[in-house]
């Protein structure tokens, strides 16, 4: 709790120093020495010396504590676990966290002096952290008060400071970009370490089971990611089937047919089937696609698989039909009437006018518009994990099960892991592969479809 | 040349009736397409719909038990431990064996398997509510069994026996024809943590963890967001830095949102240590996930303020600084704040990121803090959608409704914010 107390007492500076600041720039001010700003500047120029410092501390001490107060606690762990290294020092470390906050885990005689240390540690830490921070908060607080005078421009100053800020807020998103970035290529490059990136790229047996012991027999894993490819591409594939022509003949009809009474009903209506949750279909498409695709290809005489790529396919194509229609809704109105008017004066019908002349001059768009569908089916997660199946089969059958890149990610993911094996890195590299695709056609996309806007603007 | 035109235009109508089918045959694709779309929407709808309303009923049954001083072994002056330890789940099963008078060992199972394993409960939270009760006969609805409730809901109003024994049926339908058996609201759905029992479980700690997630994500993508967007709006100068901080955004936005939980296990997890499964390190990912969304629609609203009003106050000596946090920033707040709220109704249904940083774990306890192990009610979904029983399949409908309400809600707000607040210039 002492988060929230620091919190609420840095606040609470806060308000005081602006208040303080305020009067005392007020107290200053005399003829002979007018404020260069109002005193409300000098308030909040107060205020911000007072609280941004400790704020930035404690964020800083939050993210550095932990790694910190597990360095100190390596020393006191039993020399034999301290020669292992690696996995069984991590294990040691979270096993002295559990008996430190009196979780339910069995005891362990060899780990009390690391026990002991970490408490010691954690309230030493607790104590250290409060002073630095409030004395900072303080120091700033009597430092700026201390040259608080009339002729300091307080508004500009301010002004910097805040315009700091901002920066940094718009630099999040590209530090998130970095963030992952990073996090995944760091984590691949473990994984090619251990198998190299040609076995994972163009290997065809996907089986990820990892052997426990060392004279296990069997099971050494193989990671070729081909299977898990050409799944994505199939269940992808499907679900455009489904999706560009029904999209964009709804596009058509949105924007060159309906009139304005069916188009204000029908748009927002398709818009709504992309804001339901993709689990809501990945629910629909396993327990009700699903099961109807398998009982109507008994009929037929063939036989459909329970966790059939067709039936997550299908479903995602439907996810993806209002992507597709507001997307090339939009270019479509923006290809300019004077095009449509010179075609029917040519005596064009209006679908003859909508294939020749509107449709060629919107492709671009519309392809822009398809690569971010795909971009998205690609990248579609609970669909498939809940409607296609875990086994990475190498087949172009959409009636068989297959598996895709996201739903091994999930799968190798989810549950306990430790964090050097091949099973869980192999998640990162696949998280690579799906990041570095996905970004590629959708840098691609916008591109396209910003040049083309351009073209009639 | 008469001739020649006369051909022309022969041609012209010859063919025009292959141009007035296919003009017909196109528009009429159009039509399909949008009945299409609506149709998926009907039947998604009333598919949720249909197996999830019955989620919100549960069968009970009326009954009268003798609170026995003696068998209970407590009396009304008996220290709260001591009652909430008495055995009343025994106590339950002697009231339904005497009633029925089964006497076989396995039918006896058969029997007890009807009512649900948290009856009891029911009972000890009377008790402890009023110990005056013990030793009197009190009138409790015991909850029933999944597999009653299912058997009550569904099969008994067409006449099957459905998964109940032959002794079960039997007896379920001597207490049909006393009029014991009822349906009523089932409240527990909304006050109940997660459960294996499907007639326990409930949404109440999966809506406490997705509020708490939420709240984290809009704390800090809301003044992070606008901050952003006015940094890029009104103060970036056009240079290379700031096109590529514009490209990073919308391609975040497209980003597939698994990247994101990846992001989260390797960096905050990993790296910064934060607890897995809590609604902190939750809502950290849906910020950085729903930060592109609030920067996008920021900078629309920030954009369709008029210069004039920037202008005037220029005019009037104010720094660039006052002319936007007092001027352009009260009016395109409203724009700003349905951005936010259509962000936070994708966080809200985002599942894949949270899969990863461990909000899928079993979670019984309702979360109280934004540190307590929580989950949330789309994982939660997930969860229930992989249990085979049915009565979770319906649950999970129920769930999916209460899901869809709150989208329905927060995309309402937004609307009637947009309708009330925007300006036209």
């Amino acid at each position: 709790m002492t988060f929230s107390f620091l919190l609420i007492t840095i606040a609470i500076l806060c308000v005081i120093a602006y208040l303080v600041g305020t009067r005392r720039a007020k107290s200053l001010a005399s003829a002979d020495t007018p404020l260069s700003s109002l005193p409300g500047h000098y308030g909040s120029l107060l205020s911000l010396w007072t609280c941004l410092p400790p704020l930035l501390l404690m964020l800083l001490w939050g993210i550095m504590d932990e790694p910190v107060i597990d360095h100190l606690l390596v020393a006191q762990l039993p020399q034999a676990v301290q020669e292992q290294g690696g996995t069984s020092v991590q294990l040691a470390l979270s096993k002295v966290h559990n008996l430190a906050n009196g979780a339910n885990v069995e005891a362990d005689a060899s780990l009390s002096p690391a026990i002991l240390h970490l408490v010691e540690l954690q309230s030493r830490n607790e104590l250290l952290s409060t002073g630095v921070i409030l004395a900072l908060a303080l120091a700033g607080f009597a430092l700026t008060l201390r040259r608080l005078v009339p002729s300091r421009n307080a508004r500009n100053e301010m002004e910097g400071i805040i315009r700091g800020m901002l920066f940094a807020s718009s630099g999040i998103a590209v530090l998130t970009t970095v963030g992952i970035l990073a996090s995944v290529l760091f984590e691949a490059w473990m994984f090619f370490g251990k198998v190299s990136p040609i076995e994972f790229l163009f290997g065809t047996t996907w089986s990820p089971q990892v052997a426990l012991r060392a004279d296990q027999s069997g099971s050494s894993g193989s990671f070729g990611a081909v299977p898990l490819f050409t799944g994505t591409l199939l269940i992808s594939f499907i679900a455009m089937l489904i999706a560009v022509p029904i999209g964009l003949m709804s596009a058509i009809y949105l924007s060159e047919y309906a009139s304005p009474r069916v188009r204000s009903f029908a748009k927002p209506a398709l818009e709504v089937l992309a804001g339901i949750p993709t689990v809501v279909y990945g629910f629909f498409a396993a327990l009700t696609v699903a099961p109807i695709l398998k009982e109507f290809g008994t009929h037929l005489g063939l036989t459909v698989s329970s966790e059939s790529a067709l039936a997550a396919g299908l479903v995602m194509g439907v996810m993806i039909i209002p992507f597709v229609s507001s997307l090339s809704d939009d270019v479509i109105n923006a290809v300019p009437q004077s095009l449509r008017d010179g075609s029917y004066g040519l005596g064009a019908t209006r679908s003859e006018t909508v294939r020749q002349v509107v449709l060629p001059a919107a492709l671009p768009g519309i392809v822009g518009a398809v690569m971010l569908a795909v971009s998205r089916a690609i990248g579609e997660t609970m669909i498939v994990a809940m409607a296609a199946g875990l086994a990475a089969n190498l087949t172009a059958n959409p009636l068989e099960s297959v598996t895709t890149v996201t739903v091994q990610i999930v799968t190798l993911l989810v549950g306990d892991q430790e964090f050097d094996s091949a099973k869980t890195l192999a998640a990162f590299a696949l998280g690579l592969v799906l990041f570095l695709v996905t970004l590629t056609l959708n840098y691609v996309a916008l591109k396209v479809v910003q040049k083309y806007r351009e073209q009639y603007d | 040349m008469t001739n020649q035109t006369m051909t022309t235009r022969a041609k012209v109508e010859r063919s025009m009736g292959r141009r007035r089918r296919a003009e017909s045959r196109f528009r009429t694709y159009g039509m399909l397409s949008i009945a299409f779309g609506l149709l998926c929407l009907v039947v998604l709808f009333g598919n949720i719909l249909s197996k999830g309303t019955s989620a919100f009923a549960q069968t009970v049954l009326h009954t009268e038990v003798h609170l026995d001083k003696d068998y209970l072994g407590l009396t009304r002056q008996s220290s709260e431990k001591e009652l909430m330890n008495g055995n009343y789940e025994g106590l339950i099963k002697q009231q339904l064996r005497d009633e029925m008078n089964v006497t076989k060992r396995s039918q006896r199972r058969d029997l007890y398997s009807m009512v649900s394993v948290g009856a009891h409960w029911q009972l000890q939270g009377l008790v402890l509510d009023n110990p005056d009760l013990i030793g009197d006969t009190i009138k409790v609805d015991l909850i029933m069994d999944d597999e009653v409730d299912q058997w009550f809901k569904h099969d008994y109003p067409q006449g099957i026996q459905g998964r109940l024994s032959d002794v079960q049926y039997q007896w379920a339908m001597q207490w049909v024809e006393a009029g014991r058996l009822e349906t009523r609201f089932n409240t527990s759905f909304f006050t109940n943590g997660d459960s294996r029992e499907p007639e326990l479980a409930g949404v109440h700690g999966a809506i406490k963890g997705t509020l708490l997630t939420l709240l984290v994500t809009f704390l800090l993508s809301f003044p992070i967001g606008v901050a952003a967007a006015i940094y890029l709006e009104e103060f970036a100068p056009k240079n290379r830095i700031t096109e590529i901080v514009e490209i990073n955004i919308n391609n975040l936005a497209a980003v597939p949102s698994i990247t994101f939980g990846l992001l989260g296990l390797a960096i905050f997890i990993n790296i910064f240590g934060v607890a897995r499964s809590t609604p902190l390190v939750g809502g950290l990912v849906l910020t950085l996930m729903t930060l592109p969304t609030i920067i996008i629609s920021g900078r629309a609203a920030i954009k369709a303020v008029p210069p004039s009003i920037r202008e005037a106050a220029f005019g009037l000596g104010a720094s660039k600084m006052q002319v936007v946090f007092h001027h352009v920033l009260p009016l395109a707040l409203p724009g700003m704040l349905t951005g936010t709220i259509i962000g936070m109704a994708q966080a809200l249904g985002e599942t894949a990121p949270l899969l990863m940083i461990g909000m899928i774990a079993f979670v019984v306890d309702v979360p109280g803090f934004i540190t307590d192990p929580a989950t949330v009610l789309p994982v939660q979904i997930f969860l229930w959608s992989d249990s085979p029983e049915a009565a979770f399949t319906e649950r999970t409908s129920g769930a999916i409704i209460v899901l869809l309400g709150f989208l329905i809600a927060m995309n309402t707000v937004a609307v009637m914010l947009r309708r009330r607040l925007e300006r036209r210039w």
